[in-house]
């Protein structure tokens, strides 16, 4: 075969859109800015991770991209057929419910947050297929069971409320509920923070697994550069508001540009 | 000429107690209930000699619409001549002159507590049903300002999801009785506490229905011939209370709602709820002529609407 003739496919990023743009992203409450200026683009199937201090934004970024508050500037885009080259920030209320509801998952570090402790952990997964419109009792259970052991939460407990389990439970049980309508975007916000260490190694196990199963993009906010090392292909920091470095996850962690970033690093070594 | 002639005489109480203005005032409340069937309107819920909770805000109602010609019935619990029923419509009857009656047929107004009369009613009626809690999303969001937001839209999961729940835990849906109904594909709206028996009988009739809770100043209307909906799973269809087997004791009726009555030695014995009825057919049982009209159930407990109620015999 002449080599001269075979075409070569470009690099799989180059041709790729961004599932998700954000730019000029902030946010003020009061008179305090809370975030300035952050810009993001996340690939398809890409894991994004979010370092930073307490009360650096990262918390903040979940909120708006999970469109729980209103933005004080900028644009937000997720590439979905139904909403190309829409701003999210712009829906009504219940369209953000609705996108909510079908594309974007969200795990919290306080699963008191967004679970409801005292129904089932099966009617917890439930109500988001619910929210979609489902009226099938049947699939509903089904559906749960899937979800539930997709996120290896033991399927013998799944009628028990969320109150009664463990701390890793509670997240298995969160992390079920995001992934249950197969949402495009996954958004954690210190899912193992506070977990024991070998709780939050069967977590990120289970995390990575999914990850790889349902091609998920994720955003991962975590202060523990452990977790951002195990899971993000990028990563991104962030200190009073404001984006100081982003890169490859090894670029950024091995050599560090930013003064803070190398003071982030140091402090974990 | 003088003033007096001009002027009507005075009285001491308004016709139907209520002044003009509170009456002008609850029907246009009325109307705008009526246009949007199954939106809760808020009213300004006047004082009536009756304390809350007793039936004011159906009272406020009923003499709101009352004219001279009327034919009233109050029931409370199924029966005309509980304290409260007998109350309302000695004070109805007082400040307007109008007739009475425990026939169903006979009346053009019924107001009601809890229970909506076995007998079919027309389109020439109007029921009343008292409602003491007017928000069928209390349960499950506390907050009413949240409440009205998921109701403008749409957003009834949480009660979808209390349904899962009680079939996770009972293997049944465990509302007794306010089961949540789905009002013209729109809203959904608490029937006010009758019981899962007399929840179909909303669904397309003939008569107009009008709920009103008084504390709560709130009314909501379910027009003629409007589709009611009980919420249900499209696997596990709603169902009524199973009574089959219950005879009522003095008249052998069978088929309509019945009161349980315990006997001495643990057994029970059953008493048609509706007691316009028993008593028109224990009259036909001395051989009187009563007319007795066609009822929603039959007998048998089949609904006159086939297979609307699917998950029964």
């Amino acid at each position: 075969m002449n080599l001269l003739e075979m075409t070569l496919d470009a690099p799989r990023l180059l041709e790729m859109q961004p599932l998700l743009r954000v730019k000029n992203l902030c946010k003020n409450y009061g008179s305090l800015r809370a975030l300035e200026n952050v810009s993001l683009h996340v690939y398809p199937g890409e894991v994004l991770g979010i370092v930073g201090e307490s009360g650096s934004g990262k918390s903040t970024v979940l909120r708006l991209l999970n469109l729980e508050e209103p933005e004080t500037c900028g644009t937000y885009q997720l590439e979905i057929p139904e909403l190309t080259g829409q701003n999210l920030f712009d829906l009504n209320r219940f369209q953000k419910r609705e996108t909510r509801v079908h594309h974007i998952g969200i795990v919290y570090q306080n699963p008191h947050l967004g679970l409801r402790m005292h129904k089932s952990s099966s009617g917890n997964v439930a109500e988001r297929l619910i929210l979609a419109g489902e009226k099938r009792f049947a699939e509903l259970r089904r559906a749960a069971r899937e979800a539930l052991s997709a996120s290896e939460f033991p399927i013998s407990r799944m009628d028990e409320p969320p109150i009664h389990l463990s701390g890793g439970m509670q997240q298995r049980v969160q992390l079920a509920k995001a992934i249950a309508m197969k949402p495009k975007l996954l958004l954690l916000d210190e899912p193992t923070t506070g977990l024991d260490v070998s709780v939050q190694a069967l977590v990120l196990d289970t995390l990575k697994r999914l990850q790889f199963e349902l091609e998920m993009t994720m955003i991962l906010v975590s202060h523990d550069l452990g977790v951002i090392r195990t899971l993000a292909d990028r990563v991104m920091v962030m200190r009073g508001g404001r984006v100081v470095e982003s890169g490859l996850t090894d670029q950024v962690l091995e050599d560090p540009q930013h003064a803070y970033t190398q003071q982030l690093v140091h402090a974990k070594l | 000429m003088k003033l007096e002639e001009l002027a009507f005489a005075r009285q001491d109480y308004a016709y139907a107690f209520l002044d003009e203005f509170a009456k002008r005032e609850l029907r246009r409340k009325i109307l705008k209930a009526i246009a949007i069937p199954g939106y809760q309107v808020p009213y300004a819920s006047r004082e009536v000699p009756m304390a809350r909770g007793w039936g004011t805000g159906g009272l406020q109602v009923s003499l709101a619409l009352i004219g001279q010609s009327d034919t009233v019935k109050v029931i409370d619990q199924g029966d005309d001549d509980s304290v409260n029923a007998a109350n309302l419509r000695r004070f109805i009857a007082r400040m307007t002159g109008v007739k009475t009656t425990t026939d169903t047929l006979a009346a053009s107004l019924i107001q009601s507590r809890h229970r909506i009369p076995e007998e079919m009613l027309n389109e020439r009626q109007v029921l009343v049903l008292q409602v003491p809690m007017p928000e069928i999303l209390s349960s499950v969001q506390p907050s009413y300002a949240l409440a009205r937001e998921m109701h403008s839209d749409g957003d009834y999961a949480l009660l979808w999801l209390g349904l899962y729940e009680d079939l996770v835990k009972y293997r049944e849906v465990s509302y007794g009785a306010d089961y949540p109904v789905l009002v013209n594909g729109r809203y959904v709206m608490a029937p006010s506490p009758i019981p899962r028996f007399d929840t179909p009988k909303l669904h397309q009739a003939a008569h107009l229905t009008l709920l009103s809770a008084g504390r709560e100043k709130r009314l909501y209307a379910v027009p003629p011939y409007t589709n009611v909906y009980p919420l249900e799973f499209e696997d596990v269809p709603f169902q009524i209370e199973d009574q089959r087997g219950w005879v009522d004791a003095s008249t052998g009726a069978t088929g309509k709602f019945m009161s349980e009555i315990p006997q001495d030695g643990g057994s029970s014995s059953y008493q048609l709820s509706d007691t316009g009825l028993k008593q028109k057919l224990e009259r036909q049982m001395t051989g009187e002529q009563v007319e007795i009209g066609a009822t929603y159930f039959d007998d048998d407990t089949n609904f006159y609407i086939a297979g609307f109620l699917k998950g029964s015999s």
